[in-house]
């Protein structure tokens, strides 16, 4: 068994495919559409382009909103993507007027940050203090 | 302060005194009133790495809101994610009750 895809709940499903990609730097994998204006949209890693890919998915389930609202809330981020650096991220995407509702934070072996994807969600980001083998 | 205190005074001391006796609510206001402005999720997390306390979230939203009908802790929404401060006032109540001599005054 090995993960392939895994996805995001979106907003606006043009809107999260520029800012997955212009903002964060992902590249784009599949667009399908669908028709009816529906597209199956996934997103890879630019450093991993054969990696797990990430599937925008439309919010539209009355499910999400309330589910994510309270996640939101709470502060509890969705999903949990890797960098080499947190401190460099959080200053790259912050100039690009990205917001934190968690800075840098220091839990041990590794960097934590959280980020407002724009789309509905809160995303973490995590960096290893040694390099990873 | 002497004699006889008002109803709502003793009510208000008591929930102050009831929800400063557990260590994880004092560790919580320790950790809101070094820095403050946290989600439930950084609380947790700080609750996790700093002191080892592995607590569901559901426990410690229940510790926040005995901060906050205490008065301890207010919180505040900047966007769509609520925001926990410290509010020592209430602490204050107390040593206006006991006064404690500062060093040198007695």
């Amino acid at each position: 068994m090995r993960i392939r895809l895994t996805s995001v709940f979106v907003d606006d499903l043009q809107h999260a495919l520029e800012f997955y990609t212009d903002v964060l730097g992902f590249t784009e994998k599949h667009n399908i559409p669908l028709g009816g204006g529906a597209s199956w949209i996934t997103v890879v890693s630019p450093q991993e382009p054969d990696g797990a890919e990430l599937l925008l998915e439309p919010a539209g389930h009355p499910a999400v909103g309330p589910y994510r609202d309270a996640l939101v809330a709470d502060g509890i981020p969705l999903a949990q993507l890797t960098v080499d650096d947190v401190q460099q991220e959080v200053q790259r995407l912050t100039d690009r007027g990205v917001t934190f509702t968690q800075q840098p934070m220091d839990i041990g072996d590794h960097w934590v940050a959280v980020f407002d994807d724009t789309c509905g969600n809160l995303i973490q980001i995590v960096s290893a203090k040694q390099p990873q083998p | 302060m002497t004699g006889k205190q008002p109803l709502a005074y003793r009510q208000v001391v008591a929930d102050v005194f009831r929800a400063l006796d557990d260590e994880t609510r004092r560790l919580i206001l320790d950790e809101l009133a070094a820095e403050d402005g946290r989600t439930l999720f950084d609380i947790c997390t700080l609750l996790t790495m700093r002191h080892g306390i592995a607590s569901t979230r559901q426990a410690i939203s229940q510790h926040l809101a005995i901060l906050e009908g205490a008065g301890l802790v207010t919180t505040q929404r900047r966007g769509r994610t609520k925001l926990h401060y410290f509010h020592p006032e209430p602490l204050a109540e107390i040593t206006r009750r006991w006064p404690t001599p500062r060093e040198g005054t007695h």
